[in-house]
């Protein structure tokens, strides 16, 4: 039976140059949920997303996936064994149309694999992506961007998605229809790790959340345990919510 | 209208020569050879986003090799192509590693200095190039046993190679390894997020473009018959940079339009005498400020207003 825990960090130390910005941690993403990574600024949370990607290098501790370790593996690698990852920020090539960008989240598919069949059925989920395939991608608005950068990452059909504040910029109303879409992804069965600066709309809509703290890990729960933790209130999400 | 202008260009290409003589085809048989060169550097520079201002030193390579094994080694001309290619995409290969660490202006010097050594290996080892001497005598090639020798003949031959490179040019843009080349010179940090070895595809783009101006360099060889180091001093270089900005860099067609301006238009010019290459910088100059996305940039914008 596969565990209940699809990525798994240990006592993973990393950094840049000199600087050491995870201290050893450790915690466990559920499979087939969502799960939220809170903590302030300098928590560590985009540099832990970029060293489960193999974006950055692991000094020490290791990283499991489907209990199988996978620290250090190039991101090509990453990707075959089912995991996207959506960086924070704006990702498509502006300069490219809309289909173009589609084109590159097959750049690392396997042998074989029917990239046409898929990119139509990506363009059939999005309809706007269908619309505006010869479009150049930056006349595309930044929540058809941001999904655009989903769509992309969803032509290899992962398993696990890392996605990196994807809420930045967007109005709240586009917030919300991403938030929609993302649960509709993990109802697909992928399993979700997201990033998000807006705390308590991201944990109202996750199952599960992390609390980052300085490198390490200072809480893992479900989600609705988080929002109404009273220290986390004060701590990271600012007053109202322990009210 | 693409499809029709190709015919067009393509109908020209092949009646060209009957009208011309010896010398108009030996600078249409240029052309093509100089083309192929910068299609290799338009798929460094313009998909892939490195600059080189090395592919000289690869046509010289590609000329050295085949003018050297075809008279001394008295080898037949096609192992020598191969060679030439062979050896370009390897020596390419290895000049790509300074890219995985510097970029624009200091690869473009690195990539200089690298021309420049090769040009010095040309000029002074003469145990091994015949030095300032060059190479003469070097035979033009049969094709299923019918001689290439004859200048028409050779051009129809030159064209021919044209015509294979940019179908393999357009096939490898064409393919995933297109898409990775473009990913790389877009946004390498976006690229590697989208799992592209963008450490494999940078020293890619530089050997396949190395390799294509080995080709050139193998064809280059028999059309003049003679090889000595001056043509493959840096000036070349900057003549095939030319190219690929001038006709669009980036543009599948930008060195065949580029390779006109530069090969071609300075011949046309000559009615001018002492003044040519005055006119002639001045236009390049002037076509540079108003339109920097090469010709065919300036295509692009004024179809789709």
């Amino acid at each position: 039976m596969a565990a209940a825990e699809l990525l798994k960090f240990e006592n993973v130390v990393a950094g840049y140059g000199k600087e050491t910005i995870l201290h050893g941690l450790s915690f466990a993403v559920p499979r087939g949920a969502m799960t939220t990574v809170i903590g302030p600024n300098g928590a560590g949370k985009s540099t832990a997303f970029k060293a489960a990607f193999g974006m950055l290098a692991v000094r020490s501790g290791r990283i499991l996936f489907e209990d199988r370790e996978i620290t250090n593996r190039a991101p090509r690698e990453l990707i075959g064994e089912g995991i996207c990852y959506v960086p924070q920020g704006r990702n498509i090539f502006p300069e490219l149309s809309v289909l173009h960008n589609l084109e590159f989240g097959g750049v690392a598919a396997p042998k074989g694999t029917d990239l046409k069949a898929r990119i139509e059925a990506v363009m059939d989920r999005f309809a706007v992506l269908r619309r505006k395939a010869r479009h150049q991608a930056s006349t595309l608005s930044g929540g058809e961007q941001k999904i655009l950068e989903i769509a992309r990452g969803l032509l290899l059909q992962p398993r696990l998605m890392l996605i990196d504040e994807p809420s930045i910029g967007l109005s709240p109303l586009l917030v919300e229809e991403l938030f929609a879409l993302l649960r509709e992804l993990r109802k697909g069965g992928i399993t979700l790790l997201m990033i998000e600066q807006n705390a308590k709309r991201a944990l109202e809509n996750s199952d599960y959340g992390v609390v980052l703290e300085l490198g390490r890990m200072r809480l893992q729960d479900s989600a609705r345990a988080i929002l109404s933790d009273p220290r986390i209130g004060q701590l990271f999400l600012g007053g109202g919510l322990s009210a | 209208m693409g499809i029709g202008i190709l015919a067009l260009a393509g109908a020209f290409l092949l009646v060209a020569p009957l009208g011309l003589k010896p010398y108009g085809i030996f600078i249409l048989s240029m052309w093509a050879v100089m083309t192929i060169a910068a299609i290799g550097l338009n798929l460094t520079l313009g998909y892939a986003g490195q600059i080189s201002l090395a592919q000289a030193a690869f046509v010289g390579i590609g000329a050295y090799v085949t003018a050297w094994l075809t008279t001394k080694g008295a080898w037949p001309f096609w192992p020598t192509y191969a060679l030439g290619f062979a050896s370009c995409f390897a020596v390419g290969w290895i000049l790509g590693y300074p890219a995985l660490r510097v970029q624009h202006h200091y690869l473009a010097f690195v990539t200089l200095a690298f021309n420049t050594l090769v040009y010095l290996v040309f000029r002074n080892e003469e145990w091994l190039t015949n030095g300032i001497y060059g190479i003469s005598n070097v035979p033009r090639p049969s094709l299923f046993g019918f001689s290439l020798k004859g200048g028409r003949e050779f051009y129809y031959f030159c064209l021919a190679n044209l015509v294979f490179v940019s179908l393999a040019a357009w096939w490898l843009i064409r393919s995933p390894w297109g898409r990775a080349f473009v990913a790389v010179r877009e946004n390498p940090i976006r690229a590697l997020s989208l799992g592209v070895d963008t450490r494999r595809y940078t020293l890619m783009a530089f050997a396949i473009g190395a390799g294509l101006g080995g080709i050139s360099g193998a064809l280059y060889a028999p059309l003049t018959q003679f090889v000595d180091p001056t043509p493959f001093a840096l000036g070349l270089s900057l003549n095939l940079l030319l190219m690929v900005v001038l006709g669009g860099s980036g543009y599948f067609f930008g060195p065949f339009l580029g390779a006109i301006v530069a090969v071609l238009l300075p011949e046309w010019l000559r009615f001018a005498q002492g003044y040519y290459l005055m006119g002639y910088a001045v236009l390049v100059m002037v076509m540079m400020a108003f339109w920097p996305t090469g010709l065919l940039g300036l295509a692009d914008r004024l179809l789709k207003k």
